[in-house]
C-alpha cells in the first residue's frame, strides 16, 4: 500500500479531481496549503507598497492506493495538473505499513 | 424656525454619525486580524466619550460667548446644554439642540480619525485620556476658530463675536478643512512621533486583512459626507444642492486619478487604491465645497488624490509609522483642499468668490494659507504636548509582547474570527 501526496496549484483542482475519479480511486482527501517551490512568492501591492508574500496557496490531495494502482494514479495526477509553467506542483509516494477501515474493522488492502 | 430645514438637518445629523462607524470599518480592514478590534474600538469610543464632554462643555466652549479675540468659547455658558431647550432657541431656521448635536458629530469624527496613525499599539486606557483632552484642548478651540460665525442683528452689527479665521481673516472652510482635516491630519503625525513604530514596521509586510470591510467603510464615508457637507449649509437649499454636487463631482474625480496613478506606477488598480482615492477627493472638496464650480471641484479631487498617492509612501522615507495614513490622506487632501479654494474659487459658486484662476487676485489664497497653516501649527504643538505628557506618565504603548500576540486579545480579551474548524472554539466556561 502507497500514500501518494500531490501538491498542486488551486486551479488544476477541478481537473485533478475529474481525473482521479475517472481513473477509480476509492477516496482522497484534501487541504488547503501554503507553501513556495521554485517559483517562490509572489507580490502583492498596497497603497504603492510593493509586498512579497513567500508562501503562495497551494492544494494537497492525499489518496491511498494498492501497489498496482500507483504509476496509474500518479500518471493521472501530474498529467492533469500540468500547465506547464513553473508552479505546478509535486507528486510524490510514500509507503504505508497499515489500514484499518473504522466501520468494518477491515486492514490491508480490503480497507482501502 | 424652517421645518425643512430642520428635517434635512435632523438627517444629516444621523449620517455624519454613521461616519464613525464607517471609519472604524475603513480602518479596522486596514490592520491584522489581530489588531481590528481595537482599531475599530478606538473610533467608537470616540462615539461615547465625546457625546458626553461635548453635552457637558464641549458646545459651550465652541459655540459659546466668546471670551476675546476669536480664541475660545466660554466653557461655563452652556454647561449640560440644559439653556437651549426652548422652542424659541434657534439657531439660524433650526432648534439650538438639532445644531448642536449636528456638530458634534464633527467633534466625535475628527478625533477618530487620528485614530489610524497608531493602530496596533496604543494603550486603550491612554487612548480614551488623550481623546477628552484633545478635543478639550485642540478640537473645541480650533472649531471656535473656523465655525463660530459672528452673530449679528437686524442692521449687521456684531452681537455675538465668533471665531477669528471664520470672521476676522475671513479664509473659507466650508465643512472642515482646517478644523477636521488639517487638525487631525497633523494630530496624527504628532502621535506616530511620541509612539513610535510598530514592531516590524517597514520589516515585514502590514497587509489589510479585509479589503471588503474596507471598502464598506469606505461606502459608508461617502455617504455620510453628504450630510457632512451639505449639512454644513444649516438649511435645505440652494447651497447644500451645489456642495452636493461638488461633493460628488470631486470625489468621483478623485478616485479615477488614484486608481490611474497606480494602474500607470504599479500596474494594478486596486480596490484599496479606489477606497482610498474616495476618501482623498472628500477630504478635498470638504473645505471648498461651497466655494467651487463642479469643473473646480473636479480638479481639487483630482490634484489631491493624485498626491495623497505618492504621499501615503513618504512614511517609509522619513521613518515614521503613521500606520494607516491619516497625514498622507487627511493632513495632505485637508492641505491641498483648504489653500486651493484660493486657486479656483469662483463667484458663481454660493461662497461667491473669485480666487486666483478666476481673476480674484492673491487675497483669498493668502487668507487660506493662513488659517491652514494656523490650525497646523497649534494643533502640531498642542498634540505633541497632550501625547508626550500621556506617555510619559501613564505610557501609551502596550508591551512589545502584547503587540506582537496581538492588541485584540492583550487590551480587550477577545479575538476577531471564528473562522474554520470545529476545534477553534472547543473549550468550556471559565467560571
Amino acid at each position: 500500500m502507497k500514500l501518494i501526496t500531490a501538491i498542486i496549484k488551486p486551479a488544476k483542482m477541478e481537473d485533478v479531481k475529474t481525473a482521479l475519479t475517472e481513473y477509480g480511486v476509492a477516496g482522497m482527501t484534501v487541504s488547503e496549503a501554503s507553501g513556495f517551490g521554485r517559483q517562490r512568492g509572489h507580490t502583492e501591492v498596497y497603497r504603492g507598497t510593493e509586498y512579497t508574500v513567500d508562501l503562495v496557496p497551494k492544494i494537497r490531495i492525499e489518496v491511498l492506493v494498492d501497489e498496482k494502482d500507483v504509476d496509474g494514479v500518479v500518471a493521472a495526477i501530474s498529467k492533469s495538473a500540468a500547465t506547464g509553467s513553473v508552479g505546478d506542483g509535486k507528486v510524490w509516494v510514500t509507503p504505508v505499513d497499515h489500514v484499518v477501515r473504522v466501520r468494518t474493522g477491515e486492514t490491508g488492502a480490503s480497507a482501502i | 424656525m424652517d421645518t425643512g430645514d430642520t428635517a434635512w438637518m435632523l438627517i444629516s445629523t444621523a449620517m455624519v454619525l454613521l461616519m464613525t462607524p464607517g471609519l472604524a470599518m475603513f480602518y479596522g480592514g486596514m490592520v491584522r486580524a489581530k489588531g481590528v478590534l481595537n482599531m475599530m474600538m478606538m473610533s467608537f469610543i470616540s462615539m461615547g466619550l465625546v457625546s458626553v464632554v461635548w453635552v457637558l462643555y464641549g458646545y459651550s466652549m465652541t459655540f459659546g460667548k466668546d471670551l476675546g479675540s476669536g480664541l475660545l468659547g466660554s466653557p461655563t455658558e452652556s454647561i449640560g446644554l440644559t439653556d437651549i431647550l426652548g422652542s424659541d432657541s434657534l439657531f439660524g431656521t433650526i432648534p439650538t439642540s438639532v445644531f448642536a448635536v449636528f456638530q458634534m458629530m464633527f467633534a466625535i469624527i475628527t478625533v477618530a480619525l487620528i485614530s489610524g496613525a497608531i493602530a496596533d499599539r496604543a494603550r486603550f486606557g491612554a487612548w480614551i485620556l488623550f481623546v477628552v483632552i484633545w478635543v478639550s484642548l485642540v478640537y473645541f478651540p480650533v472649531a471656535h476658530w473656523v465655525f463660530d460665525f459672528d452673530g449679528k442683528d437686524g442692521d449687521g452689527n456684531v452681537i455675538d463675536p465668533g471665531g477669528w479665521i471664520a470672521n476676522d481673516l475671513g479664509a473659507i472652510d466650508f465643512a472642515g478643512g482646517t478644523a477636521v482635516h488639517i487638525n487631525a491630519g497633523i494630530a496624527a503625525l504628532a502621535l506616530a512621533f511620541v509612539l513610535g513604530k510598530r514592531v516590524g514596521f517597514g520589516r515585514e509586510p502590514f497587509k489589510p486583512h479585509n479589503l471588503t470591510l474596507v471598502m464598506l467603510g469606505a461606502a459608508l464615508l461617502w455617504f455620510g459626507w453628504f450630510g457632512f457637507n451639505s449639512g454644513s449649509a444649516v438649511a435645505a437649499n440652494a447651497t447644500a444642492g451645489v456642495v452636493m454636487l461638488n461633493t460628488v463631482a470631486a470625489t468621483g474625480a478623485a478616485m479615477l486619478a488614484w486608481l490611474l496613478v497606480e494602474r500607470i506606477r504599479n500596474g494594478h488598480a486596486t480596490s484599496l487604491g479606489a477606497a482610498s482615492g474616495i476618501i482623498a477627493g472628500l477630504v478635498a472638496i470638504t473645505p471648498a465645497c461651497s466655494a467651487v464650480d463642479p469643473l473646480g471641484a473636479m480638479a481639487i479631487g483630482a490634484i489631491a488624490s493624485a498626491a495623497c498617492a505618492y504621499a501615503v509612501s513618504l512614511k517609509y522615507r522619513l521613518g515614521y509609522d503613521d500606520s494607516l495614513d491619516v497625514v498622507g490622506l487627511h493632513l495632505v487632501a485637508g492641505l491641498i483642499g483648504s489653500i486651493f479654494i484660493g486657486f479656483f474659487a469662483t463667484s458663481s459658486a454660493p461662497a461667491g468668490v473669485d480666487g486666483l484662476l478666476y481673476g480674484g487676485g492673491s487675497e483669498q489664497l493668502i487668507k487660506q494659507v493662513i488659517a491652514s497653516f494656523a490650525v497646523l501649527g497649534y494643533s502640531f504643538i498642542a498634540t505633541w504636548l497632550i501625547a508626550t505628557v500621556i506617555d510619559r506618565t501613564m505610557g501609551f504603548r502596550i508591551t512589545q509582547e502584547a503587540e506582537i500576540t496581538g492588541i485584540d486579545l492583550a487590551v480587550h480579551a477577545e479575538s476577531s474570527y471564528e473562522i474554520g474548524s470545529q476545534g477553534a472554539t472547543r473549550g468550556g466556561y471559565a467560571s
